[in-house]
């Protein structure tokens, strides 16, 4: 049980830790433009494929510097030439476009990297066992991640809240008008945020590419997750996307560990539904199995009966 | 008396239509799009009247022909006595009832907190449909056999061409009610609810209420629609209620045109039609499928219908030959544009996918060439980047002719 507890845990704050170098750009973004960016799950997507392709030329450290760089470079032009130009007929064509993009990146892949998985590996360095705790092991790569991820949090806090750049994205946040009147170029700060909300998409592309499958489906399975966190920690709250993501993690993390179902629950009652029905199967579905239909609970629920989110402070 | 001529009109040509196309095949895509074109119909009572952006559209349109094609099972038991031309109500009623219970959660907030809550419903209902296997019948679905059920008039509905009746029947008289929908009190107060929700709670009505009311309806045309789909194809499984499904049919009516009632129907014939035959040519048609989307988002808001109606009132006032002329040289270069596109997409995809099974040589109306030399690749990319520079040379010439059009227009 300790021990389930343990490496249940660290895994769930590990993958709590990814969904927010995501949620963190995509809470930037959506604060900041106003944008609902479908496509920040393929920015991830095109991280990890384009991390694979260079570490099969170039070896896997450069990939996990030169990756992330490119998808931002991918990012900004899409910014510059796509999103502007459909900013004019408002928010609902952006969401559009962001959704059409999602679409025909998620072919683009299919087309040149094919449908099935690639092979993209832990790199050799890294594939060792870190420790061994109650007789399971756990691999060093997956410490490697969470030392990337909590480095990338550290680095975005700092210049967030020391620098000049900082100042004014968190400026722009609150009021767009108003820097744009101090002189401050804000198309380009938009820019700018959606490049490097691509970029931090990217580098978790690129290092949970091996330990995940790198696959095309990759995007659309993690994407709607990625709002959940968004609207769950609250709208433009970083420090919300932040727990929303950890609890995200945690949660489902733990749901997949636990086989129980309420069959095994109420056994002792003499109430039995028969298998093959539709009561029979939700008597016998575990929590594992419900453990990809949490998040969504969650997201309904909490625009409900709360708006703002956790830590938001305005209504979505 | 002019403007409802149109009706008895359109039965009439869904009534001759299969004396025309006669073919199996065309029966089968015909059948299909007038499934789609409810089922666009039914999604932009949300989105373009309503103003509602939904994500999950699909789950009313499938949970229906879910319990469509169990009614069908059910129905073709030794007792049975109702006929197949009465399960679209069985589909209604789904979509009503599920509309009814997801609508009074989700309309309670608006714009996108409103997508993000239609998001989460479909992901929800996407992934019970594989918990609950019994309903869903999981990864083969469930199938029934339409012709088992009691004959009615002497049909039995086994062959393609008496269900394309059938299902043109319920076209017909679903878009009927839908476009009459538009036309009520209720109707104008959906429209002033996307447009000013603010002051339409000014003059008294409940927005809520409003976007309640439109979701009901919706769910219940897209639950038809979803009967329908499961009476033509017999099968249904957990695809249909999946976000594809919801992406697909957002795609049709926005590249249809959303502003306009026709657009819909426009936009899920023109995408069945694509569908069904660029899938033969070209493996790579869902990517023509997403840029096509784009570049509608990107410079047609309005979507095809849109483009199709600005020019109506310069038809009546007959100043359509002053754009012919702008209009036949801007194409020139579009078209030279759209082939270097075409080329540089069907190469790589040759290239990339086929090459490997087939070999890199393919050929375009008898020339042989590899897809892998430099040269087609530099005639691709240079017919795209040279349609691309005389298209901008050629583009002010419309937006001249257009403005010349509204002087005349403003001045007679």
């Amino acid at each position: 049980m300790l021990e389930l507890i343990l490496f249940s845990s660290l895994n769930g704050v590990l993958y709590g830790m990814l969904l927010f170098m995501m949620a963190g750009g995509l809470t930037l973004i959506f604060s900041m433009m106003g944008v609902l960016n479908f496509a920040h799950a393929s920015f991830y997507m095109l991280g990890a494929y384009f991390g694979f392709e260079i570490a099969k030329h170039l070896g896997f450290w450069i990939g996990l510097f030169v990756a992330p760089l490119l998808v931002g470079l991918v990012g900004a032009l899409i910014e510059r030439f796509g999103l502007r130009q459909v900013h004019k007929h408002g928010h609902v064509a952006e969401l559009l476009f962001t959704f059409g993009l999602a679409f025909v990146i998620e072919e683009v892949v299919q087309m040149i990297w094919g449908k099935l998985p690639v092979d993209y590996r832990v790199p050799e360095a890294l594939d060792f066992v870190a420790f061994t705790m109650f007789g399971t092991t756990y691999p060093a790569y997956k410490v490697f991640m969470l030392s990337i991820a909590i480095g990338m949090f550290i680095a975005l806090l700092w210049v967030l809240t020391k620098t000049r750049v900082g100042l004014i994205i968190q400026a722009s946040l609150s009021h767009p008008h108003m820097v744009a009147m101090l002189g401050h170029n804000v198309p380009r700060i938009f820019m700018l945020v959606f490049g490097g909300g691509s970029v931090l998409a990217g580098l978790a592309g690129v290092i949970a590419g091996p330990a995940l499958v790198t696959q095309p489906s990759m995007a659309a399975l993690l994407g709607p997750i990625l709002f959940v966190v968004v609207v769950l920690g609250g709208l433009g709250s970083l420090t919300g996307a932040f727990a929303a993501s950890l609890l995200i993690g945690l949660v489902q993390t733990f749901a997949v560990a636990i086989n129980v179902s309420l069959s095994d629950v109420f056994a002792f009652m003499p109430f039995n539904p028969q298998v093959g029905t539709v009561l029979g199967d939700l008597w016998s579905v575990t929590v594992a199995q419900v453990a990809p239909v949490i998040p969504y609970l969650l997201l309904i629920l909490i625009l409900i009966f709360r708006p703002t989110g956790l830590m938001g402070n305005r209504e979505t | 008396m002019k403007r409802y001529a149109i009706w008895p009109l359109a039965a009439l040509v869904l009534l001759a239509l299969p004396f025309v196309f006669d073919s199996g095949t065309s029966l089968t895509k015909m059948s299909l799009m007038c499934i789609m074109a409810v089922f666009a119909l039914s999604y932009n009572m949300l989105l373009g009247q309503t103003g509602m952006l939904s994500f999950g559209h699909a789950v009313y349109y499938g949970l229906a022909g879910f319990m469509s094609i169990h009614a069908l099972q059910i129905l073709a038991g030794p007792s049975a006595s109702m006929p197949l031309i009465v399960v679209p109500i069985v589909g209604a009623v789904t979509g009503l009832l599920f509309a009814l219970i997801f609508g009074w959660v989700s309309t309670k907030r608006a714009g996108t907190a409103f997508a993000m809550i239609s998001l989460g419903l479909g992901e929800l209902v996407a992934a019970s449909s594989l918990i609950m296997r019994s309903f869903f019948g999981g990864e083969e679905g469930v199938s029934a056999d339409r012709s088992k059920l009691a004959a009615w008039l002497g049909l039995d509905f086994g062959a393609q061409i008496q269900v394309y009746y059938l299902i043109a029947a319920w076209t017909f008289f679903a878009v009927l009610a839908m476009f009459a929908i538009t036309q009520t009190p209720f109707g104008r107060m959906a429209n002033a609810v996307r447009e000013n929700p603010e002051r339409a709670e000014f003059i008294g009505y409940s927005t809520q209420m409003i976007r309640f009311i439109s979701f009901c309806l919706s769910g219940t045309f897209a639950g038809i629609a979803g009967a329908l789909a499961a009476i033509n194809f017999e099968i249904m499984n957990a695809l249909s209620v999946s976000g594809a499904q919801s992406g697909a049919v957002l795609l049709m009516t926005y590249i249809g045109g959303v502003g306009h009632f026709l657009g819909p129907i426009l936009g899920a014939m023109l995408i069945t039609a694509l569908q069904i035959s660029l899938s033969d040519y070209t493996g790579a048609w869902m990517l023509y499928f997403g840029l096509m989307f784009i570049l509608v988002v990107m410079y047609l808001p309005g979507g095809l219908a849109g483009l199709i109606m600005a020019h109506e009132p310069v038809v009546r006032a007959g100043h359509l030959q002053r754009l012919i002329p702008a209009y036949l040289l801007a194409a020139v270069p579009a078209i030279i544009c759209l082939s270097g596109a075409v080329a540089i997409v069907e190469l790589a995809h040759h290239a990339l996918v086929k090459a490997a099974t087939e070999g890199p040589q393919m050929s375009v109306i008898g020339i042989e060439f590899s897809s892998k030399a430099p040269i087609p690749w530099l005639v691709a990319i240079g017919l795209f980047v040279t349609g691309l520079l005389l298209s901008r040379m050629t583009w002010p010439r419309v937006r001249d002719a257009w403005s010349e059009v509204h002087l005349l227009m403003k001045q007679s």
